[in-house]
């Protein structure tokens, strides 16, 4: 694809040309989950159509080109974060299912009574549960940073919270709130000086900018197949080959292992340990899929057009004397997610109205209720782009808000 | 669902100039009631002599439809016994679930047959139900 045709994408996209009540569709709510490409949908499929056997089991066909498809996502994934090897690539259910893995096999077996574990007040709910449970479990301490007036994090909060004691650093790379993207390679660098291992939870920045794990450092890097056009069902753990080597298995069955004896059992090699059960094969294919398109359009041009889109909708929601805008009003370290208030309207009431006009968008505390607690803000409205919306669907979602006043009585 | 039949005067009023939202003096029965997924969070107040509920208040946030929901049960459970008021409790998730087959019932629940047709918005039904569920906890723990 030489230029940036949004008409030519959406047409990839069966989801899209709907209409909703009569009205075009506009889904703006990609931070919770993306759609689906037709190359994707096909290769679900083609991978149901042609083979479907249980992979690494068995000598059959089927089960050799199973093996095939499913070890060749996992390399594809290696290749689209830049990890040194796919055995630095797990399989998992999703970006949460990786932070279990994580808080069960490394939390449980490093973290010790007076240890730290820090994350930022941000977090998405499955980046602070597992560690509440961690560190209740091993008398330890859950440490939070704090964000600056600018919705920011400044990094004199980094080296105030991060301490010799820390022994996990657990941070989203961009908030699906706030849309605030952080000093991530700033912030393993220090975690590592102070001796903590650093995991980043790239579930919402991975679909919109190259993220390198090698250049970032991070021990760890989660993140969910669905939010990036791949099925739901599937996502990736990545973690440091020496430190996977370190860990304890997270599920036992089958797959995973080695021999097993009656009252003993060896393990297999990495990334097979952390993989018990028959895997999400036609998950993985469309992940594989979903990064091939992703590569198609470039990730660079995907995150040049969003900021364009980012920066339309800022400076139209600003226009509108009642909102309220909870993130970072420049581009600056920000991505494609605004969450905002209108005044004298609660968002769920926004969101059922401005569904009547066919736009989707997001109401209450986006899985973050920390978060909103800090801000003061029972909940918000949030709008999250991909790179298949438009301008004019910016115009229509302003059109619909400024009727939401209307609808709940007040003068314009 | 038209929004004219939702976001109607009554509801309106009663969402933004509720006169059964603050504290009451000499409440003797508190029940907070939440919806997790969307924010809504509500504590209705009930003064209750033996089995009459002579007053009742509320506070809290949420939407619209929420808020209204609450303000209106309110008023309808004003001097009420507590029986009755878990008989208007079911008559309304009854009728929200569109399981209401004695029509002659709906008259008891005066201003709230507004929400007749949320059964039509299940996106929206935990917001019009929030206050009743909370009104039964509150009488169920204070038998």
């Amino acid at each position: 694809m030489k230029s940036f045709d949004v008409d030519r994408i959406r047409e990839d996209f069966p989801t899209l040309s709907q209409l909703v009540r009569g009205k075009a569709l506009v889904y703006l709510d990609n931070a919770a989950t993306t759609h689906k490409p037709i190359q994707v949908i096909d290769s679900i499929r083609d991978y149901y159509n042609k083979s479907n056997a249980n992979p690494h089991r068995g000598a059959h066909h089927l089960g050799v080109l199973a093996t095939e498809m499913y070890e060749k996502a996992r390399d594809k994934v290696r290749e689209f974060i830049n990890a040194r090897s796919s055995k630095e690539v797990i399989f998992t259910k999703n970006a949460t299912e990786s932070l279990n893995l994580l808080a069960y096999s490394y939390g449980m077996k490093h973290v010790k009574k007076g240890d730290e574990i820090v994350i930022c007040i941000s977090e998405h709910h499955s980046n602070i549960v597992p560690w509440q449970k961690i560190a209740r479990l091993k008398d330890a301490e859950l440490k939070y940073l704090y964000l600056n007036d600018d919705y920011r994090l400044d990094m004199e909060e980094v080296y105030r919270k991060i301490t010799d004691r820390t022994k996990i650093v657990s941070i989203a790379q961009m908030s699906n709130v706030l849309g605030t993207v952080y000093p991530i390679k700033e912030i393993v660098k220090y975690g590592h000086s102070k001796g903590a291992i650093v995991i980043v939870d790239g579930a919402q920045s991975i679909p919109h900018m190259k993220v390198d794990v090698r250049d970032m450092d991070a021990d760890f890097l989660v993140f969910s197949g669905h939010k990036m056009l791949a099925p739901m069902g599937i996502g990736v753990l990545y973690g440091k080959e020496e430190i996977l080597e370190s860990m304890d298995p997270f599920l036992m069955g089958g797959d995973m292992i080695e021999y097993v004896e009656e009252q003993n059992t060896t393990f297999a090699e990495l990334p097979h340990r952390f993989e018990a059960g028959t895997p999400n094969v036609e998950g993985a294919v469309g992940l594989a899929a979903a990064i091939d398109y992703l590569n198609k359009i470039g990730l660079d041009k995907i995150n040049k057009y969003e900021e364009e889109l980012t920066a339309y909708a800022l400076e139209k929601l600003m226009g509108i004397p009642q909102v309220k805008i909870y993130g970072p009003k420049d581009l600056e370290d920000r991505g494609s997610v605004i969450s905002f208030e209108l005044e004298g309207c609660h968002p769920h009431d926004v969101s059922t109205i401005v569904d009547t006009y066919g736009v989707a968008l997001r109401a209450g505390h986006h899985c973050a209720q920390p978060l909103m607690k800090f801000l003061k803000a029972p909940a918000t409205s949030r709008v999250s782009f991909y790179f298949y919306n438009t301008k004019s669907e910016i115009d229509q979602l302003i059109d619909s808000l400024l009727k939401v006043r209307k609808w709940l009585g007040y003068g314009s | 669902m038209d929004l004219n039949q939702l976001y109607t005067e009554l509801i309106l009023e009663h969402s933004q100039n509720s006169e059964n939202k603050g504290h009451l003096d000499h409440a003797n029965c508190t029940e907070r009631g939440h919806n997790p997924s969307c924010g809504d969070d509500i504590t209705l107040e009930l003064v209750c002599r033996g089995d009459i509920i002579e007053d009742a208040s509320f506070t809290g946030s949420g939407c619209a439809i929420s808020q209204a929901s609450t303000s209106i049960m309110i008023d309808l459970i004003k001097g009420k016994s507590k029986e009755e008021a878990g008989e208007l409790v079911n008559t309304f998730l009854s009728m929200i679930k569109k399981e209401l087959n004695d029509y002659d019932k709906l008259e008891m629940l005066e201003d709230a047959v507004a929400f007749q047709n949320i059964g039509n918005m299940p996106a929206r039904v935990k917001c019009a139900t929030l206050a009743w569920h909370t009104l039964r906890e509150a009488i169920t723990k204070n038998q």
